[in-house]
């Protein structure tokens, strides 16, 4: 097996920190399905299925200057930008200490200052152009730095996404849209949600490139991403990048897949589980072995089990502080 | 002190805070070059260039969502909607991104940006240029809506505006952008948002306005005046969240009550200050509180008559203030 | 005549200046033909004629600058010019027959204890307004609360300095207020002055001390000593009917009627009813409507109709102990009287000395209606009166 990590610049501890973090966002999202049908939890938004997309694009970004204005599947994508599974469970369980939003959002509402993650909401898309904005700004300050944002391929329908990616195009931001195509918006499909060939075909509407991955190879979309990164810090603008992956489950626990889709199709999806194929490179390449495999998977179990004790013990807000941040504390 | 008209005193406070801070921009259609179809930023492209007063494409979310984003990540952008009536597309990232940012995320993340409008009629603008859209964006916890009325307001507000920490929805009356002058000083004055004034006092009977309704109303007070009836109007000037003790004082001073806006009735500004009156103030009523507003159709025509049948004129006014004032 | 007026050339445009004329006095234009050039800040435009017809009087000159619907010239034609009719007022909506009253007008009616129906209106079809109620407060005779205009917002109150924890603030009642009120006024007004005559009630105490049981019983309510002085009182009045007025910027008002105020002390204050009509009762009379306001002004059901129209106040301060006092007029009435406690004394008659029941009587008066002389004239005649009841006298 071709060593390819190595080529695109990658450490073997860095795409070993790849595996974990692809394998913490699983096992977070599986603890937080088993919490939700065993009634602990009242919601989850799921990432089965995309991680690889996502660990894979972070990891082309610097934590230390960018800024990440993710969509709520982007459960891989914040972990590596310091997200814990404490920070993942204190959400799902909507406690106080919660970073996100201190319990007042639903999870997967991601954002936190310290983490470089800008807050997002509900409505779909809405974060492309304040991704826009973030690097508008950041380069009128002179900063180097390059903004990440993300959405389904039903969102790059919105309007915001036209409308961001054209004021991005016009404006020649250090921006990247990275488009999740998992095939589905909910329980509509991509035949009747797009009519073009490709999401990344798009770009060429707006003046910069286009340009399609395997959603399933973290290094893949590492390769892909960096390039756009590097051209966007070099002031040569933004790029649309269309990740092809799948959604392993439903949308989120208030879905029921077996409505839209058949058993056969998400049998055979499972058959391409990025997590394991990622495994299997990695012992390939000689960075993983059986025994080195079960001390990552420990150590994410611990730290899920710890976070899940931790978070479910962790106290609720004051219903009294529903009142608060309004506005600025001090005019009232 | 000078004597500058409306839309002049937004052209100041623009760039006085532009030099004064570097992270305060401009963004808009047709706010660079052209400096603003109404001329409100003219002369700031000239002076702090295509970086700091940005010509958007023609797209009010994206518009709204950039500043939102540049406002988050700490700049002070003003970003202007070209006619309040198509502030309508724009109105998600207004209403559940600016709005609730500070608030879902718990105080970690914060909104600082200005949104500008041009609103109100009598300019033969018909559906499409003449709208008052305040009611909707009137209660949206999170934002602030602010309608200045004097010259001095509109300095003082739009400063204030630019340095609060919280999204603030800057509504400009478009027919007093020329029509009114006043006296400005050149000190560093702000006037706070959240306060209305009392412009005028009298013990007969109490006018709430705003816009050029305020210019109107005042107008009648003086012919008022002369017939021996004296006015107290207060100037609202903060829409949302409004000053209810000022309000609450200055109902409770006269006992009648009459409020004026260009807006709709039905749902407009005037059915919260009723309410509020209403909660606080009932043993001080002396009369049942009077609304006169715009006729609840969709917008003023364009057909001259059917524009002044809409719009509110100093005359109209000045008959509903004699009739409370008679009760 | 058409008249030509300076346009609006462009949205939130008010004003043009003509920068050029193309036409003079006596030229032929035809329609559209440019007039003038006209400069605003938006645009510069030429002005088109919109009739055909001779330049009659160019009004407004070259460089000035003129408001948008200013006349600027005159051109003769042969079609009349007809303004626009105004559109008719909408019809006068029909007022309400009935007498509502506003929450402000009863609120401040209650807190001041008005009587509405004395009150005039001069809202609309004759209601009466808040303006209305605070002005009869303010000339008002009868109760004189303050007119407390809320233009003040936050007026601070004086904190009294409370030097040790020991002291402790009473805030003021509205009814405390009010007598305080009227206290004030009363001095401040009517120059006081005093005078006192002591009477030799001997007999009828024991004329009392003999009826009182059977009285009681009988009527159900106790005979004091108060409806007799009364009595007395109102006759003496009716000989000398210049005690009974009062002072007014017109006149000295003798009033006809004599209606006797009576104080009546409860714990928290004092309330002064009215015995209307008191020369037309017997002293059971007087007494039953005595009893009749004590116990209305114990249960607080006094209305104001209870509290108005006195003619003369009596002052029952003896019931407290009082062997004189100089008591405050009840403006506008001229002279207030207390009677104070009969007290057994060593008295001289006959150059004998003898112990007699002695009442003393303490006349304040108005110095600007009355003097020493009436009043002393006055006094003798009601201590004669009183002097003379004991057995035989008429109660009912």
């Amino acid at each position: 097996m071709e060593n390819k990590h190595r080529a695109l610049g990658l450490s073997d501890q860095q795409v070993l920190d790849m595996y974990y973090y692809m394998l913490m966002a699983r096992r977070v999202d599986e603890r937080m399905w088993l919490l939700n049908r065993s009634g602990k939890i009242p919601f989850v938004i799921s990432c089965q299925g995309q991680e690889a997309a996502q660990v894979g694009a972070a990891f082309a970004f610097d934590r230390t200057k960018d800024f990440i204005c993710p969509y709520y599947r982007d459960m891989g994508v914040v972990a590596v930008f310091g997200m814990t599974a404490r920070d993942f469970l204190l959400s799902a369980f909507a406690k106080a200490e919660d970073p996100n939003s201190g319990g007042r959002q639903m999870p997967s509402h991601f954002g936190g200052k310290k983490y470089r993650i800008l807050t997002g909401s509900s409505p779909v898309t809405t974060q492309l152009p304040h991704a826009v904005g973030m690097a508008l700004a950041g380069r009128m300050e002179g900063k180097d730095l390059v903004v990440y944002t993300s959405f389904g391929e039903g969102s790059s329908n919105q309007g915001d996404f036209h409308e961001g990616a054209n004021f991005a195009g016009v404006h020649k931001l250090p921006v990247i849209l990275f488009c999740q195509n998992n095939k589905y918006a909910i329980s509509v499909p991509l035949s009747k949600q797009v009519a073009c060939e490709s999401i990344a075909d798009r770009a060429i509407g707006y003046g910069f490139p286009g340009v399609r991955v395997n959603g399933n190879d973290p290094l893949e979309v590492y390769r892909v991403m960096k390039q756009a990164v590097d051209r966007a810090r070099a002031g040569d603008g933004p790029t649309l990048i269309e990740a092809e992956t799948y959604r392993l489950v439903p949308h989120s626990s208030d879905d029921d897949d077996r409505a839209y889709r058949s058993r056969e199709e998400v049998e055979e999806a499972k058959n391409k589980d990025p997590i394991p194929l990622f495994a299997n490179y990695l012992k390939a390449v000689g960075v993983l072995n059986e025994k080195k495999e079960r001390e990552i998977s420990e150590k994410v179990m611990d730290e899920v089990n710890e976070a899940t004790i931790y978070a479910e013990k962790a106290p609720y807000p004051s219903p009294e502080s529903t009142l608060l941040h309004v506005y600025e504390e001090k005019q009232k | 002190m000078a004597m500058i008209s409306y839309i002049e005193a937004v052209t100041q406070a623009l760039r006085e805070e532009m030099l004064r801070d570097q992270r305060v921009f401009i963004l808009g259609e047709d706010v660079g070059v052209r400096g603003g179809v109404f001329r409100a930023t003219a002369g700031l492209y000239e002076e702090f260039g295509e970086s700091r007063v940005i010509d958007a494409p023609l797209a009010e979310s994206a518009i709204a969502g950039v500043a939102i984003g540049a406002a988050a990540y700490g700049m002070r952008p003003i970003a202007e909607m070209q006619f309040a009536d198509f502030i309508m597309t724009a109105v998600n990232q207004i209403v559940n991104e600016a709005a609730k940012m500070r608030y879902r995320s718990n105080g970690d993340w914060n909104c600082p940006v200005v949104i500008r409008a041009p609103y109100g009629g009598g300019v033969h603008g018909a559906l499409y240029h003449s709208q008052s859209i305040e009611a909707m964006f009137c209660n949206v916890p999170g934002l602030k809506v602010v309608a200045p009325s004097t010259p001095y307001d509109v300095k003082g507000l739009l400063r204030s505006a630019i340095h609060d920490n919280d999204p603030v929805l800057f509504l400009e009356h478009k027919r007093c952008y020329r029509l009114i002058k006043g006296e400005v000083p050149d000190t560093d004055y702000t006037v706070p948002i959240g306060k209305a004034e009392i412009k005028r006092d009298g013990s007969d009977l109490t006018v709430f306005a705003y816009g050029l309704m305020f210019h109107y109303v005042m107008q009648a007070a003086e012919k008022l005046a002369l017939e021996g009836v004296q006015t107290q109007v207060v100037d609202v000037r903060t829409l949302y969240p409004l000053d209810r003790e000022t309000i609450i004082a200055a109902a409770k001073s006269t006992g009648k009550v009459l409020i004026v806006h260009e807006d709709n009735k039905e749902g407009g500004l005037g059915s919260e200050i009723s309410a509020v009156i209403a909660e606080e103030c009932l043993f001080d009523l002396d009369a049942p509180i009077k609304r006169l507003c715009g006729p609840d159709v969709p917008a003023m025509p364009y057909s001259p008559p059917m524009e002044k049948f809409f719009m509110l004129g100093p005359d109209k006014i000045y008959l509903a203030m004699k009739e409370l004032a008679e009760f | 005549m058409e008249k030509i007026v300076m346009p609006q050339l462009g949205e939130s445009v008010t004003e043009g200046t003509i920068s050029k004329w193309l036409v003079r006095v006596g030229d032929q234009v035809s329609r559209y033909d440019p007039l003038c050039e006209v400069s605003t800040d938006k645009v510069n435009a030429e002005v088109p004629s919109t009739v055909a017809g001779r330049i009659s009087k160019i009004v407004v000159a070259e460089g000035e600058t003129v408001a948008v619907g200013t006349l600027i010239c005159y051109i003769e034609t042969v079609r009349e010019t007809t303004d626009q009719p105004i559109a008719p007022q909408s019809p006068q909506e029909t007022q309400e027959t009935k007498q509502r009253y506003s929450p402000a007008v009863l609120r401040i009616a209650q807190d001041h204890q008005i009587d509405l129906s004395k009150v005039t209106g001069t809202g609309a079809g004759g209601r009466i307004t808040r303006k209305d109620v605070l002005a009869y407060l303010e000339g008002s005779s009868e109760t004189n609360a303050s007119v407390e205009d809320q233009d003040s917002p936050t007026s601070q109150e004086q904190v009294p300095t409370i030097s040790s924890i020991k002291d402790q603030v009473i805030p003021i009642s509205p009814v405390r207020k009010t007598i305080a009120e009227r206290m004030v006024q009363s001095k401040q007004e009517a120059p006081h002055a005093w005078m006192v005559m002591e009477a030799d009630v001997t007999n009828l105490v024991a004329f009392r001390e003999r009826k009182k049981i059977e009285f009681k019983q009988r009527e159900g309510f106790s005979l004091t000593y108060l409806p007799f002085f009364i009595k007395a009182i109102v006759e003496a009045l009716k000989e000398y009917p210049m005690i009974n007025s009062e002072w007014t910027e017109q006149g000295i008002v003798m009033k006809k009627e004599v209606h006797i105020s009576i104080a009546v002390a409860r714990e928290d204050a004092l309330f002064v009813p009215v015995i209307r009509d008191a020369d037309q009762k017997s002293i059971y009379g007087i007494a039953r409507e005595i009893d009749q306001l004590v116990r209305k002004t114990r249960e607080g059901k006094l209305t104001v109709a209870d509290l108005s129209g006195g003619t003369f106040t009596v002052n029952n301060t003896g019931a407290f102990g009082s062997v004189l006092s100089a008591p405050i007029l009840n403006p506008p009435q001229a002279a207030i009287l207390s009677v104070e406690k009969i007290i057994k004394k060593p008295v001289v008659i006959d150059n004998m000395i003898a112990i007699r029941d002695q009442v003393n009587l303490c006349l304040s008066l108005d110095h600007r209606v009355l003097d020493g002389l009436i009043c002393g004239r006055f006094l003798q005649s009601v201590k004669r009166r009183i002097e003379s009841y004991g057995e035989g006298t008429e109660i009912f």
